[in-house]
């Protein structure tokens, strides 16, 4: 009997820790599938980040660190230029990248640092327990926005594609989602993009993933994809903004 | 090797090169500009890297990943941009990573200002980021002092897997003494580094067929688990406490009258001034810590001669090494202390005038 479903060898056999529907797990696999379609393994490096996914370095199976909160970006740095023939990507949340690692990211990207960055937007700080994200939209309401976001006091939530894309060094900045099965698809397709530009030493490539929280939304999985569709997509517009390998 | 007039923050850049420091990350600050722009010109040569980060946080969590990696690392910065690399020295710590911290103290608290001090030896002696750790810490109280440190700092770094911080100041860094270099290791020697770390740091996995998991972590999210970690971070620290005290004794005697403490530029200074008084046939010693941390606490009780009134300690601080001398001296004598602060630097004269105070009481 033909195989057709088995765990990509770049997950170690370690249970994901994440709540029940989260989309993590599905980001992860990505990654690690397409760690393997590349044949990267011996020579792959990833970053994790402070939030849900700071156990990120439990589940990949290659050489991982764990950064300080928002700082993945940095560490990936170092060790790019530490190691330069391996290939090295951060694992990111919203909180992490959007908002205490906001000058890592930016002069990352500005730099065309060799690395992948991947970052999961869900427009909350989930391992803390449902605080307001840089990414959180107007008048959504969380713990430290118990009133929904007023974006008179705080702002709007930060677009982290258009904002790489006004700079001149970034590589390829595509933003995708995990909301539906074909959109799955559509994201699978991109991070093996990523990990293919970074194999080939290209430049700075980034892929945004629109994702859920059904815990600290308070949703159950398929009405969190629903209300994410609903209301995170029309704000944070899927697409590729940049691809210089395409041009 | 002939000698060469440099200056101390250039010196130290060149040592590390030669020590097989081929990774270098830091951002601009005074007084330690010439380290920085003295990387900037040299590492490209030896297809090494600069790289000019967009903080001190940056810059410590690049070497963080480039620690991670196994290789030879270096940062550097002054007293406010210290601070900042305090989170990135704790988790340095807490991962077990070797690299080297050089700091250019200067004035504080705050933006202070640009002039020589030595305000940071509790920060770098006691703590400074969070959580139950150690820094190594060296102390030059020379250009020569300061040039021969990069080697040292970087093999205490790989054999013990800690940070080490080399805590010079203004004084040290922008004045210029004869200076001659070690040998510099050869492209070689400095490949062949890396390979002890092979077991645990980040590198290409060269047997394909045994995958190999390498994490680069301080986070031990079970508390029993946590608390193995910090007890077996602390035997390391015991057993660098045992090996690597390094101090130095000047005109000890059991004629003392006065036992001086001192470290880094304000032990020049003591030293001419004892200088001074030994013409007057007043005979006074100095403990010079090299290392400031492990610190010579036996060293101190041990020179405490038959005739000695008064251990004297003189800080450009308020007195922050005074706590470590009180601690060996052990109430045994009065210990003494007198500084300048702001970076105002003592002169011989004064200190003469202390010492010469300490014979008519």
């Amino acid at each position: 009997m033909e195989k057709i479903s088995y765990r990509p060898e770049s997950l170690t056999q370690t249970p994901f820790t994440y709540c029940p529907g989260c989309l993590h797990g599905v980001a992860h696999r990505l990654i690690a599938e397409a760690v393997d379609e590349h044949g990267l393994i011996n020579k792959m490096a990833g970053v994790a980040p402070v939030g849900c996914s700071v156990f990120a370095y439990k589940f990949f199976n290659f050489d991982m660190a764990e950064a300080a909160h928002g700082r993945a970006p940095a560490v990936a740095t170092g060790i790019k230029r530490a190691r330069p023939d391996m290939h090295v990507f951060t694992y990111q949340g919203d909180g992490d990248l959007a908002a205490i690692g906001t000058a890592e990211i930016v002069h990352a990207a500005n730099r065309g640092e060799k690395i992948s960055v991947f970052f999961v937007n869900n427009a909350i700080y989930g391992m803390t327990g449902g605080q307001m994200a840089p990414t959180t939209l107007p008048d959504m309401k969380t713990t430290t926005s118990p009133y929904g976001r007023d974006t008179d006091d705080i702002g709007y939530p930060i677009r982290v594609c258009e904002l790489l894309d006004t700079l001149v060094s970034p590589y390829y900045i595509e933003r995708v989602s995990l909301l539906s099965t074909a959109d799955i698809l559509r994201a699978k397709k991109a991070v093996s993009k990523a990990i293919q530009y970074n194999k080939e030493g290209r430049g700075f490539t980034f892929i945004e993933f629109v994702s859920t929280c059904p815990t600290n939304w308070g949703l159950d999985p398929l009405k969190a994809r629903t209300w994410a569709k609903e209301n995170m997509l029309p704000f944070f517009k899927l697409g590729c903004f940049r691809d210089k390998g395409a041009e | 090797m002939a000698k060469i007039l440099m200056k101390g923050n250039e010196a130290i850049a060149e040592a590390a090169i030669r020590s097989g420091c081929r990774l270098y990350f830091a951002y601009p600050i005074t007084p330690q500009s010439e380290l920085i722009e003295y990387m900037a010109r040299m590492m490209p040569k030896v297809n090494g890297t600069f790289l000019q980060a967009e903080s001190e946080v940056a810059a410590i969590n690049m070497v963080y990943g480039a620690a991670g990696s196994g290789k030879r690392v270096m940062t550097s910065s002054s007293s406010p941009g210290i601070s900042l690399k305090m989170e990135g020295i704790s988790y340095i710590a807490g991962a077990e990573l070797p690299a080297v911290i050089v700091n250019v103290q200067r004035g504080g608290p705050g933006l202070g200002d640009i002039q020589p001090a030595q305000g940071d030896y509790f920060q770098a002696t006691k703590g400074g980021g969070h959580g139950d750790y150690r820094l190594i810490v060296l102390a030059p109280a020379s250009v020569q002092e300061f040039a021969d440190m990069a080697s040292e700092a970087f093999e205490l770094a790989d054999k013990y897997r800690n940070p080490v911080m080399i805590l010079a100041d203004g004084m040290l860094g922008q004045m210029m003494e004869p200076v001659e270099f070690k040998e510099a290791l050869t492209d070689a020697e400095i490949e062949e580094l890396p390979k002890k770390h092979e077991s645990w740091c980040i590198c290409p996995n060269e047997d394909g067929d045994k995958k190999h998991h390498h994490e680069i972590n301080s986070l031990e999210i079970d508390p029993v688990v946590l608390e193995k970690h910090v007890t077996k971070l602390y035997e390391k620290y015991a057993e660098i406490e045992k090996n690597e005290i390094s101090y130095e004794r000047y005109n000890i005697s059991d004629d003392n009258e006065v036992l001086c403490v001192a470290w880094g530029t304000a032990s020049r200074i003591v030293k001419s001034a004892i200088n001074e008084v030994k013409k007057d046939g007043k005979s006074v010693g100095m403990i010079r810590p090299i290392k400031v941390w492990p610190y010579p606490y036996e060293a101190i009780a041990q020179a405490i001669g038959p005739k000695v009134k008064k251990v004297y300690v003189f800080e450009l601080n308020t007195g922050q090494m005074l706590d470590d001398v009180k601690i060996a001296v052990a109430g045994k004598v009065p210990v003494e202390f007198w500084g300048k602060v702001g970076g105002v630097v003592f002169t011989p004269a004064e200190i003469k005038e202390k010492l010469e105070a300490c014979f008519k009481e």
